[in-house]
């Protein structure tokens, strides 16, 4: 897999709400193929620069280049852009009033404007990979949580995006429903899929990452490989922060 | 000479005279919010029995109220209670007998979804401690649902309000009434008083109904939480 | 009874019309004055809610006492067949505004951002996304709101419009024909009305049904 073509490249973003940066002076290159996780304590910012990523956020200062184009200007056409950079939310916002299938084939007919027929064996292929063929006809309040969540991913996926965003899609599930979503994603990984997760999942983060971004107080503390990121973090936050999720035995 | 219709206003006691009809729409929709909460409220418990007598009967009363025009319920009472029952009603009177029945129908059904929407397990453990019917309700129902209803009867009382407007067509001498009496008493002297003189009623009702509807918003929105 | 149906024919094919563009204004006036609140739009929100204000808080009876006695003393003569339904579009506009406002405010902004996400435009998120949801949420309202406003339109008499009261009042007045005038405009209005509620709530069971809700 040729890993060292930049695909997403972001210089020096700021994001502000008015009180204060959110996100100050980020900078981070995602280069095809790669899987980036991104971790860190809540209200560090991740999600918040996950969404500066397509544009759901408007950003300050810096900018956000996709392909070397610079996307972050006025005159972006975000629709244009967001064809190519997928996103999946955390409450899977599937469209209540359509079937599982009109919701995957709203972008490729209405904004990609495809053939109906080509879409739907596409969809159809999609949602089997993701074992809802039988799905397909159901509305989403029909569904369970990881299975919505599946079919948000495949939403995505159907557009046929070079880069793919993940926003903590894990963690309004059920345990038991966790591993179903994350196969799915580590299949995309594996695939060659370009991707950027915000995560807390630790376990995951380590076996689907190829790097691991480290996010605290609105700046990158810490980047690395994962092995070497979870079993030797260099900064004190980062370790700070990998010990809350550790529990000492104790019989310690 | 437009400026002029307004001196009509303030001609002899013309405003005070208009306040005083405003005041018999005002009285006679309290009357009748008053009569229809605790005639609503006795209706809305009926309405929550299982028995389909009372079920079939409190039915066929609130569909008909509510798809009735207020204004053919006034007509039935004010010109067919003289010509059946052989009493002669006055208009005010027809007006609180009309609006209360319309208010308790309408109050009714607010109770009834307010009853229901109290979940079962309420009714259960007042049961379980051995409270009566009617103690269940005194003490655990109503208190619960007065707090969604007084907004929702606050809000019926600005309703009332707009729709008393609707005496003035069987003849009661309201403020609309006064308002054509003095436009008729100056034809002559003051040809555009009635722009002035409806426009007056207008912003009378306005002031009459706004702040009763600002403060059913304030209190949903206070006890939403 | 039969010798006067045709007048009653008559006045409700009046009530109809009358009552039919009233709504078709109050619709549209409803649908701009919700998406002005929906949008935020600085000056035009201020206007639209004075309007509702004024409008929800005075009733129609003063309102078309105003139009068509009040206006043509500063030279604006309005028909009454025009005053009814100006009167009646400007009461029905803001309680339609009020259920598309509510349907709107209902679906959450996510909606909007996931519709973004997959290369939606504005446009095609509101209509392909926003629009269908919020419309089924808004119809139980819509359809009170219509039933409401044929209601109202029994006061139309009072600008000397020959509707249904219109015809009562008159066989009342004089012929002394009561029990007939007041059985035949119980059942007009019933004739009118009963149709409309029952497919209202059949509509809205319908929608309750399909039930979208995540």
């Amino acid at each position: 897999m040729e890993k060292n073509e930049k695909l997403l490249e972001i210089h020096h973003l700021r994001k502000d709400y008015g009180n204060g940066p959110v996100l100050k002076d980020v900078s981070l290159d995602v280069h095809k193929g790669e899987v980036l996780v991104l971790i860190g304590p809540s209200g560090c910012g991740k999600s918040t620069f996950l969404r500066c990523m397509n544009g759901l956020e408007s950003i300050q200062s810096g900018e956000i280049l996709l392909d070397g184009q610079v996307i972050s200007g006025d005159k972006t056409k975000w629709s244009e852009v967001r064809q190519k950079i997928g996103m999946v939310f955390q409450s899977y916002e599937l469209f209540p009033h359509m079937t599982v299938i009109d919701n995957v084939l709203l972008g490729p007919l209405k904004v990609q404007k495809r053939n109906r027929q080509e879409a739907e064996e596409e969809a159809k292929k999609l949602l089997e990979r993701v074992g809802l063929l039988d799905k397909k006809d159901v509305y989403p309040r029909q569904l369970s949580g990881g299975q919505k969540q599946r079919v948000a991913i495949v939403r995505a996926l159907i557009m046929k995006p070079e880069i793919m965003l993940f926003d903590e899609v894990t963690a309004a599930l059920d345990p038991e429903m966790v591993r179903e979503v994350l196969d799915v994603m580590l299949e995309l990984a594996k695939g060659g899929s370009t991707m950027v997760i915000v995560t807390h999942e630790m376990q995951f983060a380590r076996a689907v990452a190829d790097q691991v971004v480290f996010l605290d107080g609105g700046e990158i503390v810490e980047m690395d490989a994962p092995e070497a990121f979870f079993n030797c973090p260099k900064t004190k936050r980062a370790q700070k922060f990998l010990n809350t999720f550790t529990f000492e035995s104790k019989d310690e | 000479m437009q400026d002029l219709g307004i001196r009509v206003l303030f001609m002899g006691n013309n405003f005070i005279r208009l306040l005083g009809g405003l005041w018999i729409t005002i009285k006679i929709s309290l009357i009748s919010v008053v009569l229809s909460i605790f005639l609503g409220i006795l209706l809305g418990m009926v309405m929550t029995l299982k028995n389909p007598i009372t079920r079939c009967i409190t039915k066929v009363y609130l569909e008909f109220i509510r798809i009735m025009p207020q204004l053919v319920l006034l007509f039935l009472v004010y010109f067919g209670a003289t010509k059946t029952f052989g009493v002669q009603l006055s208009g005010q009177v027809s007006a609180v007998v009309v609006f209360t029945l319309w208010g308790t129908a309408e109050m009714g059904d607010l109770v009834r979804g307010a009853l229901i929407s109290i979940p079962k397990h309420q009714y259960e453990s007042g049961a379980a401690l051995g409270l009566e019917n009617i103690q269940i309700y005194r003490y655990i129902i109503i208190p619960q649902t007065l707090r969604r209803l007084i907004p929702l009867a606050i809000n019926l009382t600005t309703r009332m309000i707009k729709t008393t407007s609707l005496i003035v067509l069987i003849g009661v001498v309201e403020v609309l009434k006064v308002a054509q009496q003095i436009i008729e008493a100056n034809r002559y002297t003051v040809p555009d008083s009635a722009l002035w003189i409806y426009g007056t009623v207008f912003f009378l009702y306005f002031l009459a109904c706004w702040p009763i509807s600002l403060l059913a918003t304030w209190l949903e929105k206070k006890w939403k939480n | 009874m039969s010798e006067y149906a045709h007048l009653y024919v008559e006045a409700a094919k009046l009530t109809l019309g009358l009552g039919a563009a009233g709504i078709l204004f109050s619709l549209i006036i409803g649908l701009v004055c919700s998406l002005v609140q929906y949008y935020k739009i600085p000056v035009l929100k201020r206007i639209v809610s004075v309007y509702i204000e004024l409008s929800r808080n005075t009733p129609l009876l003063v309102q078309l006492f105003f139009l068509y006695f009040g206006l043509p003393k500063i030279g604006i003569m309005i028909s009454s067949e025009g005053c009814a339904v100006i009167g009646l579009s400007f009461l029905g506009g803001s309680y339609m505004a009020e259920a598309f406002r509510s349907g709107l405010e209902a679906i959450e902004n996510s909606q909007m951002e996931s519709g973004l996400a997959i290369g939606l435009s504005h446009a095609q998120v509101m209509r392909y996304i926003i629009f269908p949801q919020a419309l089924s949420i808004s119809v139980p309202a819509l359809c009170a709101n219509v039933i409401f406003l044929i209601k109202e339109t029994s006061v139309f008499s009072a600008v000397a419009l020959a509707d249904l009261m219109y015809v009562a009042k008159d066989l009342i007045g004089l012929y002394y024909q009561t029990d007939e005038a007041l059985l035949m405009l119980v059942i007009a209005y019933l004739i009118l009305l009963l149709p409309i509620s029952l497919a209202a709530a059949w509509l809205e069971r319908r929608l309750r049904y399909a039930g979208f809700g995540n």
